[in-house]
């Protein structure tokens, strides 16, 4: 498992999209700054939120984009064939790349978020300290890291919602399944209140039963909590990884399975 | 070394289509230890598949398969076999070098073992030289190449290569052979399958003919050629008109070849001795006789044909 999450690692590093996608993330904090700067008051503000929405944005795509590919490419490309006939249990392989994609995320997860300290505490640094005493929260505040570190919690869902649709589908129809759950996770709340709103129970019934089923996203965002410089308590991000790590194992044994019993024609 | 017991394989042939295709039906099959072992067959046959199923790439409908002593699919028996898939492709990313070395560590091979055995191997394949560029740049035959030494990466008991000779030039295919040769000198078992008819007669010592997924026929080269002598040609020079009307006359065809040589050709049933003496004594001279036997692909059509006869009278 170990070896096949190191050439996971590699080939992402070696992927020119993921440099775009990094790329493209700092570009837009950056922009998040130039914005924060024409707008009074609230300019902090508007970076740490769009800086967040930048990390959260650019890590969902590098997690849908390479994940969706971890498995299919291998076979749309034929790869599959030699690899599977190395002494390597199906079940180590989907695990695999599963914890190969996670470390990638992680990567960039960082990389994204040092570029994110590094640009704040230079905002901070530049204003002046009547401006400053108006804030909420200082500029560099470390405790915008725990709404990083439920982002990252979040895209390692969508990393095992990719690989799960991977597994049986095409890379396309794994996009768009891949996406669509994750929009539809962050209603999962309304979902979850369906039957107070509609008069059919049969149609409740159905709207809470799906919130169970689908990943509930909206429990992740703390952004605008964060933002205006209120905590978010360690036992919510427990909660939260409890969560995400049960929802994780479930799809990628659920992985695991459909490919350990899956036809390489 | 391989055991497959009424292996049968079904693919659906669309959700709307509820009755399978079977890519195999029933194949008994054992391949000795030591053996050079050829699945033959036309296109679509199911060689391919049945190489498939000995690797559990395929999952069977029903029967068995069994590998050096375990079941198909077995990770022990993983460990000591290799395999070239048909029309072999790797990371684009990745150099032949790091390929192996990835390959490597999934055998678990010691890092300055598995460096060392990739060079010998990449040299040993003839793609020394363009070890450390990405596999992208690759022609075709060097990636059969590159494919043909990850097979070899662990030493393996047992070879299972399929089409190994696809996509080579004459010099790669008389480079490959002379690697199973040695392969097989070395004690290996080795199964491949081929279309090529040539290259088959020339290494195997059994070979299995599929035909549209059944065992058309299997056996000894020995077993499968007739060692009778199907006719003569005799190749004459200063054949004359009235000699050649006079063969003529008595059913025996002499057709013109270049140079001022003519092709006297003489069925199962006549003897070349009183030909040649009546050609001799006719003015013309004998330049070389040789015996007409059974080739592979004599052997090949007939069975194929055979088998969509069967088909047909059956359909």
């Amino acid at each position: 498992m170990y070896h096949v999450a190191l050439h996971v690692f590699k080939e992402s590093v070696r992927d020119k999209v993921l440099y775009n996608l990094v790329l493209f993330a700092v570009l837009l904090m950056a922009v998040s700054f130039l914005i924060g700067q024409l707008t009074a008051g609230q300019d902090v503000k508007i970076i740490k939120d769009l800086g967040l929405a930048a990390i959260s944005v650019f890590g969902l795509f590098i997690a849908i984009f390479i994940g969706i590919g971890l498995v299919s490419k291998e076979v749309e490309k034929r790869s599959i064939y030699a690899l599977l006939a190395k002494p390597v249990r199906r079940q180590e392989l989907v695990a695999g790349k599963f914890v190969g994609l996670a470390l990638t995320l992680a990567i960039n997860i960082a990389i994204m978020a040092a570029v994110y300290f590094a640009m704040l505490a230079y905002y901070g640094w530049t204003e002046p300290e009547t401006v400053q005493r108006a804030w909420e929260a200082p500029a560099a505040d470390p405790r915008l890291l725990k709404p990083i570190v439920l982002i990252y919690l979040q895209l390692l869902i969508v990393n095992a919602i990719a690989l799960f649709f991977s597994t049986f589908t095409s890379p396309l129809m794994a996009a768009a399944f891949s996406l669509g759950l994750w929009v539809a996770g962050h209603f999962n709340a309304d979902l979850r209140a369906f039957d107070t709103v509609v008069d059919a129970p049969a149609a409740g019934a159905l709207g809470t039963a799906l919130s169970y089923i689908l990943p509930n996203f909206a429990s992740f965002d703390v952004k605008s909590v964060v933002v205006h410089g209120q905590d978010v308590p360690l036992g919510f991000i427990g909660m939260n990884a409890a969560y995400a790590a049960l929802y994780i194992g479930a799809l990628v044994i659920a992985s695991a399975m459909i490919f350990a019993r899956r036809d390489f024609k | 070394m391989i055991r497959t017991e009424a292996l049968t394989k079904d693919f659906r042939a669309g959700f709307w289509r509820p009755r399978p295709r079977r890519a195999l039906d029933a194949l008994d099959l054992h391949v000795e230890q030591g053996e050079i072992f050829g699945l033959l067959g036309p296109n679509g046959a199911g060689k391919t598949t049945t190489l498939k199923l000995l690797l559990q790439l395929l999952f069977p409908t029903s029967g068995r398969a069994e590998l050096l002593g375990r079941p198909a699919g077995d990770t022990d028996a993983r460990r000591r076999l290799g395999y070239l898939p048909e029309h072999p492709y790797f990371y684009d990313y990745l150099t032949a070098e790091e390929l192996l070395e990835y390959f490597g560590r999934l055998f678990g091979i010691e890092p300055a073992a598995r460096r060392r055995r990739a060079a010998a191997l990449l040299d040993d394949v003839g793609i020394g030289a363009e070890r450390t560029l990405p596999l992208r740049k690759f022609s075709k035959g060097m990636l059969q190449r590159v494919g043909l030494a990850q097979a070899m990466l662990n030493d393996p008991e047992l070879l299972i290569l399929d089409e190994p000779m696809s996509g080579l030039d004459p010099i790669g295919r008389r480079d490959v052979r002379a690697l199973i040769t040695r392969l097989h000198g070395e004690g290996r078992t080795i199964l491949f399958s081929s279309h090529i008819l040539s290259d088959a007669e020339t290494l195997c010592s059994r070979v299995a003919i599929l035909a549209k997924g059944h065992l058309a026929a299997s056996g000894t080269m020995r077993d499968l050629l007739s060692e009778n002598v199907r006719g003569w040609e005799l190749v004459v020079r200063g054949l004359t008109e009235p000699a050649r009307a006079a063969l003529a006359a008595r059913g025996i065809d002499a057709g013109a070849l270049p140079g001022g040589t003519w092709l006297v050709t003489l069925g199962p049933s006549t003897r070349p001795e009183p030909a040649i003496a009546e050609l001799a004594a006719a003015g013309a001279e004998l330049v070389s006789a040789s015996p007409k036997l059974e080739t592979l692909e004599d052997v090949f059509v007939r069975h194929i044909a055979d088998d969509t006869r069967a088909e047909g009278a059956r359909a």
